[in-house]
């Protein structure tokens, strides 16, 4: 073995315990049967997955995707004007980028209680709006998609600034000046040169975005209490209420596929148009 | 008729550095035009005052006999070739050609980039990204994109350094040829001697953030009008206050003439000529650059210097 293939050996040992056991346990479960009270028992069996092909699941399934695949494109539309204002800066770029990193610093969790405290009928924005007299009964706020969509792209922001950030720093000042040069106006610079030049971090940031939003739970659970389902919540139902957790690993094991193939078809599309 | 750029004592200041200090410069149309001096001494930062990616601190910029300081790059007639061609690389050699082009929706834009590829020949690598061509043909789209605007004033900022020495000499030739060709006023940047002299009409001298002498490239070698600009051109000696070039200086064993005394203490071989090194009476050290056959003086002879009185370097005191 050479010896830079030794530096692999703690990232192989790490993923073999904290990945490949857990995704052959998860697999293991998909295929059995739900034990009498909760768990696991024999025989083996593919029933978890063909109970997937019910309609409800399916709406369920393409929901997530549709709020995963909203709120990557509200972080994108976001996520972009700020990388491109903190990579332009000269003098404060450090003190931008610890701005956005600092969420970090609290448990999500917190921040999560945070927008409820704001967002519900008795909460921060009501309260002032109704003291200002703007309106007379609470907005409804809190416990719908909008409210889910909010706490997924606050959460999920930053991992959409940093990769954009980066792939936008090493971008050549020259190439915007000589877009400019050529009688490019600003914002026709910013969508013709700069934008295809920053695909690369727009790419892992969308990924970085869209795979936690679409297996998102907590921000659903909190801020859409109970009302609108991701998957994220079924499967988490399957192992706590439901007590189906074959069922749950079915549902785990579906999705994962799912994603796996739309990168996997993605990135080879990426990669041909690159050349 | 009013020059197509003309510099009225233009000066810009960045924090803790003076890059320009009070330069005036009149550019005639369709003149190869050259900015000449060592790094630093302010050549860029002039070449991106005139294409607006800088604002002067004080001081004008005339296009056309038009003030031009508060216009955007965009909205001035002049276009750059960056020293690293600064072409956009997810675009092909066409799209980058055209891409001026679309801004300024312009007619017939098939037409005219196919001209201006042609005029670079790079006809049959018009599909091709950056990353898939070499340096040479890289430096052609640059050229090609910018020349197909046709600009009031083409800036070239160092656009030979990147290439390989003997790209870089056939470039010059290829570059002044195009320009007698497009008629377009070309304004360089450089601070290599040997290609300000070869290709242009006239240039300016610049040392320090000021211009020292502008001529044309027999005026700045032949009649310096300062010890920099003698030195900065070529090699000189000097020899009892007056300059002389190492290539105008003989060197005689006999003091057939009445010679300056001097002992050989070495030579360079360059190829096609031999540097011979010698130590003045005086003490001084000088050069004189020899044919070969010439050449064949050893370390401790007793020579004499001699030159045509013509060849005869004074500077204005």
């Amino acid at each position: 073995m050479k010896l830079r293939e030794w530096f692999l050996l703690p990232a192989r040992a790490w993923m073999a315990v904290l990945f490949a056991a857990p995704f052959a346990i998860v697999l293991a479960y998909s295929l059995m049967t739900r034990g009498d009270i909760g768990g696991i028992a024999p025989p083996w069996t593919a029933e978890s997955y063909a109970r997937l092909i019910d309609p409800l699941y399916l709406t369920i399934l393409w929901r997530s995707f549709v709020m995963a695949a909203v709120a990557t494109a509200l972080c994108l539309l976001f996520a972009f004007p700020a990388a491109l204002f903190i990579s332009r800066s000269t003098s404060h770029r450090n003190l931008y980028l610890q701005l956005v990193m600092l969420p970090f610093w609290t448990s999500f969790l917190v921040r999560t209680y945070a927008w409820l405290f704001l967002l519900r009928d008795t909460g921060l924005i009501n309260t002032l709006l109704e003291s200002l007299g703007l309106t007379h009964a609470p907005l409804p706020l809190l416990y719908n998609d909008g409210a889910v969509l909010l706490g997924l792209v606050y959460g999920y922001l930053p991992f959409m600034v940093l990769p954009i950030y980066a792939t936008l720093e090493r971008l050549d000042p020259a190439l915007v000046e000589a877009a400019a040069d050529l009688g490019a106006r600003p914002m026709t610079t910013v969508f013709r040169v700069i934008v295809p030049l920053s695909k690369p971090g727009i790419v892992a940031g969308s990924i970085l975005v869209f795979i936690p939003c679409l297996g998102a739970y907590l921000t659903p659970d909190l801020l859409g209490g109970g009302r609108t389902v991701m998957v994220g919540n079924l499967v988490q139902n399957q192992f706590t209420t439901a007590r189906d957790w074959p069922f749950g690993s079915a549902i785990s094991m579906a999705l994962m596929l799912i994603v796996t193939l739309l990168l996997v078809l993605f990135l080879r599309k990426e990669s041909e148009s690159l050349v | 008729m009013a020059p197509i750029l003309e510099l009225r004592r233009l000066v810009k200041h960045f924090p803790g550095h003076q890059a320009v200090r009070d330069i005036s410069l009149v550019i005639p149309h369709g003149s190869f035009f050259s900015l000449l001096g060592p790094s630093g001494c302010g050549k860029t930062t002039t070449l991106r005052l005139i294409a607006g990616f800088e604002e002067p601190t004080s001081g004008d910029v005339l296009l056309n006999g038009e003030i031009v300081n508060q216009r955007r790059p965009y909205e001035r007639n002049v276009s750059t070739v960056f020293q690293n061609y600064a072409l956009f690389p997810h675009l092909t050699a066409r799209q980058n050609v055209e891409f001026g082009l679309k801004r300024h929706k312009a007619p017939d834009i098939d037409r005219r980039v196919k001209e201006a590829l042609d005029l670079v020949s790079l006809t049959g690598k018009e599909s091709r990204r950056p990353a898939q061509l070499s340096g040479g043909e890289r430096q052609r789209v640059a050229l090609a994109r910018s020349l197909v605007l046709q600009p009031d004033v083409l800036l070239l900022d160092e656009p030979l350094a990147a290439l390989d020495p003997k790209l870089r000499k056939q470039m010059r030739i290829e570059l002044k040829a195009m320009q007698r060709r497009v008629g377009i006023t070309f304004l360089l940047v450089t601070h290599d001697q040997e290609e300000a002299l070869s290709m242009s009409d006239q240039l300016a001298v610049m040392n320090e953030g000021r211009v020292e002498q502008v001529g044309t490239p027999e005026d700045v070698y032949l009649r310096p009008q300062s010890r920099f600009v003698a030195g900065f051109l070529g090699g000189v000696n000097w020899i009892n206050g007056v300059g002389i070039r190492p290539e105008s200086v003989r060197l005689n064993r006999t003091a057939a003439c009445q010679g300056t005394p001097a002992t050989v203490t070495g030579s360079v071989f360059l190829g096609d000529c031999v540097q011979v090194l010698v130590r003045l009476a005086t003490g001084e050290n000088a050069v004189a650059q020899l044919a070969r056959a010439d050449a064949n003086f050893k370390p401790g002879d007793a020579v004499h210097l001699s030159w045509n009185a013509d060849d005869e370097m004074t500077l204005p005191s």
